[in-house]
């Protein structure tokens, strides 16, 4: 077996695939509580502006139905699943190349301090899962009138 | 069926040089009528994805364009280039001019039926 990256250009990216691997096969080279934080599926852009957070995550091919976007004491978990598209084993079919992941996923991420858990939108776009939460209002910058 | 490899990958490494391009995941499938290509290009959109076959080649490319509002700064990035790019070779029997595609929540599926002549048949045998 060998490891294609997602993200050929990204070495962190591609060590943390290895590393994946070789935790499946028996080892544990992982120290972090919530395991890897690069990697895995599906990938995850965080962006942030004064007023709110925003989460991307690549998720192609989900049905809606099936994801689970939660925000829990400034913990923000996106889990859902994916159908694989292989034929049986038992299909006249012959499968080259398997690189796309299936089954269930489930990624967390630990949000700054000052959101609001009360003004969070999550969409679902081209296969991305974007979920923008705003930050609350007190700690928003404001501009101090000078007498 | 499995000793000549009907989608090969030797012109990836030149076009992936000419600009940095991510690399998409997929799955190839074989079956007696054709093959069938599944690409996860997450944040493309309909408009953005390009599709070429020119002779043998056919080349997948999709750019991501995602919602971002003003001022947005990036803490955390994963994916880390906004263009997706995959060569492939295709092989003889595959007919290239009859390639139907589909494009639905990021995920393409390509489907590429075999020349007629090279669908399987089965052989009668005649008993004497």
């Amino acid at each position: 077996m060998f490891y294609r990256s997602l993200f050929p250009r990204d070495v962190f990216a591609e060590l943390d695939r290895i590393q994946r691997g070789l935790q499946q096969g028996g080892g544990d080279l992982s120290p972090s509580i919530r395991g890897s934080a690069r990697g895995g599926y599906p990938a995850m852009n965080v962006g942030s502006t004064a007023r709110s957070v925003e989460i991307y995550a690549f998720a192609p091919g989900i049905d809606p139905t099936s994801l689970d976007v939660q925000l829990e004491k400034g913990v923000l978990t996106i889990a859902g699943e994916r159908a694989s598209v292989l034929p049986p084993k038992d299909a006249p079919a012959t499968v080259h190349i398997d690189e796309r992941f299936s089954g269930r996923f489930r990624r967390v991420v630990t949000l700054p301090d000052d959101v609001d858990p009360n003004a969070v939108e999550a969409r679902y776009t081209d296969g991305v899962v974007h979920v923008s939460v705003q930050r609350k209002a007190a700690s928003q910058p404001r501009r101090i009138p000078v007498q | 069926m499995s000793d000549n490899t009907h989608l090969r990958q030797p012109a990836q490494t030149e076009a992936t040089r000419a600009t940095e391009a991510l690399l998409p995941p997929v799955d190839v499938i074989e079956d007696g009528a054709g093959i069938t290509l599944y690409a996860d290009l997450p944040g493309v959109s309909r408009d953005r994805l390009h599709l070429h076959v020119e002779a043998d080649t056919l080349t997948i490319e999709g750019e991501i364009a995602l919602p971002a509002p003003e001022g947005l700064e990036s803490i955390h990035s994963e994916v880390g280039l906004s263009v997706y790019r995959r060569v492939f070779t295709l092989s003889k029997e595959l007919d290239a001019d009859r390639v139907a595609a589909e494009f639905n929540q990021g995920v393409l599926t390509l489907r590429i039926p075999k020349v007629e002549h090279a669908q399987p048949r089965r052989i009668p045998i005649q008993v004497g």
